[in-house]
């Protein structure tokens, strides 16, 4: 389906969070915000959803912590019984004290490695893919707010324009995708 | 806006205590006759005592903390941080008075028991039957005299930046400017690096000194992570109070969330240091080391694993998911529990070294904690009623008002 892309810039975040306000109130919907820093407060205004990535961490690190458990049981009470700091009784339970740092470890390498790389996939940046941003400006000193007609079916590209004219900003650009 | 205290607060302190004395005269009388009579009496004083104390000294140190990273986002709840503080007068006096009590006394003796064993003579004087070599080593450093002097200087200290830092903070609402807060940023930095020292000796003194043939080097940060977290969950208790009774109209669920993410955090430094301490001692499996443990997982087993169990596992389950901690019904469900935790934790340190196993929780125990806990509660809130619950011109008021995570 072809669409068409609004792409406003803008040189202050503030100037940028305060229109995206002023939109928002209007009813436009805003479908991105490139910035080549987090923007304090954006999220609410422009209406993304809380991150689940902290329940992706958690999983990871059960993950972990299972594997861990799993993995020390067999090589050292199943496979090759070792008798750990002169306590030789053979079973997981009586010397899990030795095995708890080595579990804790593991279960933070699973849930930070996890977390890094789930979050690369979902942004897709991951080394060498192309880059998502319209403007390498933004990873320097502009901001860019994105608005889809799609998304926007009440309003026509000359409104939205005109909208955006009164909220500052530095440049404006469309883009058939 | 200046803070009243409500009816219901004061009838609730006054119930506190009323009950809390009516429960340790019952306990008063019924043990009177027992062996360790005067031993437990005064186990139970410094129990209260360190644990309310300490409540005031974590406060301190938390406000020393953020003066000395010169925080921005506490600016808002500064005064609840320092009607916390503000306890420690009142606490330094119960730890003088626990004391000195146990010093008159030989160190708590009754019968065969000693709240401080190197305090009666009887185990430091050659040709006595009780001699022990051990205690008498140790007594360059355990004896009267330097212990005074010490227990003194640890005091001074603490109520000296805790004065220096309640004068500046209300100087600071008349006057304004930046030369309180760089002059806060240097006091509380040295604050810093006096109880850095303090926070471990002290504690070598008052509570490791009562297992008298045992030392361990952890035990300092140990009861500091303790400490830190009992008033972390405290604070975070009060603060909700306020705001349900219309204080604090600043404070957000931003700062909620803020100090709801301390109290895990510090649950969690606690338990590192427990199981650090713990496993140290169970793997090197030296008999000097772990006599402790010995006797306390022969005495307190269910009580001792599962205050680990309560104090680590309902903040780290309970607590984890974001909304949790800007939930006030579950914070402070947790904060209930986890105080309770905390209080068995310094009793166990205390009774297991004491008592043994003839110690047990019943009239005499809850009814002196209770008759503290409303003393604390009181002096804390008549602390709050003395000054704006909002700083005026804190340089950091605007940005801690906007706080937002």
């Amino acid at each position: 389906m072809a669409d068409k892309v609004i792409y406003a810039m803008y040189d202050d975040d503030d100037v940028l969070k305060n229109g995206a306000k002023k939109l928002v109130s209007k009813g436009v919907k805003i479908n991105e915000v490139f910035s080549p820093f987090p923007i304090h407060g954006i999220d609410p205004i422009i209406g993304v959803k809380n991150t689940r990535l902290g329940i992706m961490a958690f999983l990871y690190g059960l993950i972990g912590l299972t594997l861990a458990t799993v993995g020390m049981n067999y090589f050292m009470i199943q496979d090759w019984p070792m008798n750990i700091g002169g306590k030789p009784s053979f079973t997981y339970m009586d010397n899990m004290l030795s095995f708890i740092p080595i579990t804790f470890e593991f279960t933070v390498l699973c849930a930070a490695h996890g977390m890094a790389v789930t979050y690369l996939i979902v942004n897709k940046t991951l080394p060498g893919m192309p880059a998502q941003n319209p403007d390498p400006r933004t990873t320097d000193d502009k901001f860019v707010m994105e608005l889809r007609l799609s998304e926007n079916t009440s309003f026509s590209a000359s409104d939205l324009e005109g909208m955006l004219k009164d909220t500052g900003v530095i440049e404006l650009d469309q883009k058939e995708i | 806006m200046e803070f009243k205290i409500a009816n219901k607060a004061k009838m609730l302190t006054v119930a506190l205590m009323g009950g809390g004395i009516l429960f340790l005269v019952i306990g008063l009388i019924v043990h009177m006759g027992d062996d360790n009579f005067l031993t437990r009496l005064l186990s139970n004083t410094l129990i209260n005592s360190f644990f309310f104390f300490s409540i005031g000294l974590g406060a301190l140190f938390f406000l020393a903390l953020q003066y000395a990273t010169e925080t921005g986002w506490y600016a808002t709840v500064k005064r609840v941080i320092e009607g916390l503080a503000g306890f420690l007068p009142v606490g330094i006096v119960l730890m003088l008075v626990a004391l000195l009590t146990l010093a008159i006394t030989s160190g708590g003796k009754s019968g065969d028991y000693h709240v401080y064993t190197w305090m009666d003579s009887a185990f430091t004087t050659e040709g006595n039957h009780h001699y022990d070599a051990m205690i008498d080593g140790k007594s360059a450093y355990l004896n009267q005299a330097f212990f005074w002097i010490r227990t003194v200087v640890y005091m001074a200290t603490y109520y000296l930046f805790y004065r220096g830092f309640r004068m500046r903070s209300l100087e600071e609402d008349r006057v304004g400017g930046t030369e309180i807060h760089f002059k806060n940023y240097r006091k509380g930095a040295l604050f810093l690096v006096f109880f850095s020292v303090f926070s471990s000796t002290s504690v070598w003194d008052w509570i490791m000194a009562i297992d008298v043939h045992w030392f361990s080097t952890l035990f300092g940060w140990y009861t500091f992570a303790g400490m830190w977290c009992t008033t972390m969950t405290v604070l975070v208790m009060l603060v909700l109070y306020l705001k349900k009774q219309g204080y604090l109209p600043k404070v957000n669920d931003s700062h909620i969330h803020d100090i709801g993410k301390w109290t895990f955090a510090t649950s969690f430094l606690w338990s590192y240091m427990f199981f650090s301490q713990f496993m140290l001692i169970w793997y090197a499996n030296i008999g000097e080391e772990s006599t402790y443990y010995i006797q306390r997982i022969e005495d307190y087993q269910l009580m001792y694993f599962g205050m680990f169990f309560i104090n680590f596992a309902f903040p780290m389950l309970i607590l984890m998911s974001r909304d949790a901690k800007r939930n006030a019904g579950i914070l402070l469900f947790v904060g209930l529990i986890i105080v309770v935790g905390h209080w068995l934790d310094v009793y166990i340190m205390v009774s297991g070294g004491s008592m043994g196993a003839s110690a047990s929780i019943g009239f005499l125990e809850i009814g002196m904690a209770l008759a503290f806990l409303g003393l604390f509660i009181r002096v804390v809130l008549t602390n709050l009623t003395k000054a704006p619950l909002t700083p005026i011109n804190h340089p950091f008021l605007d940005e801690s008002i906007h706080h937002d995570i």
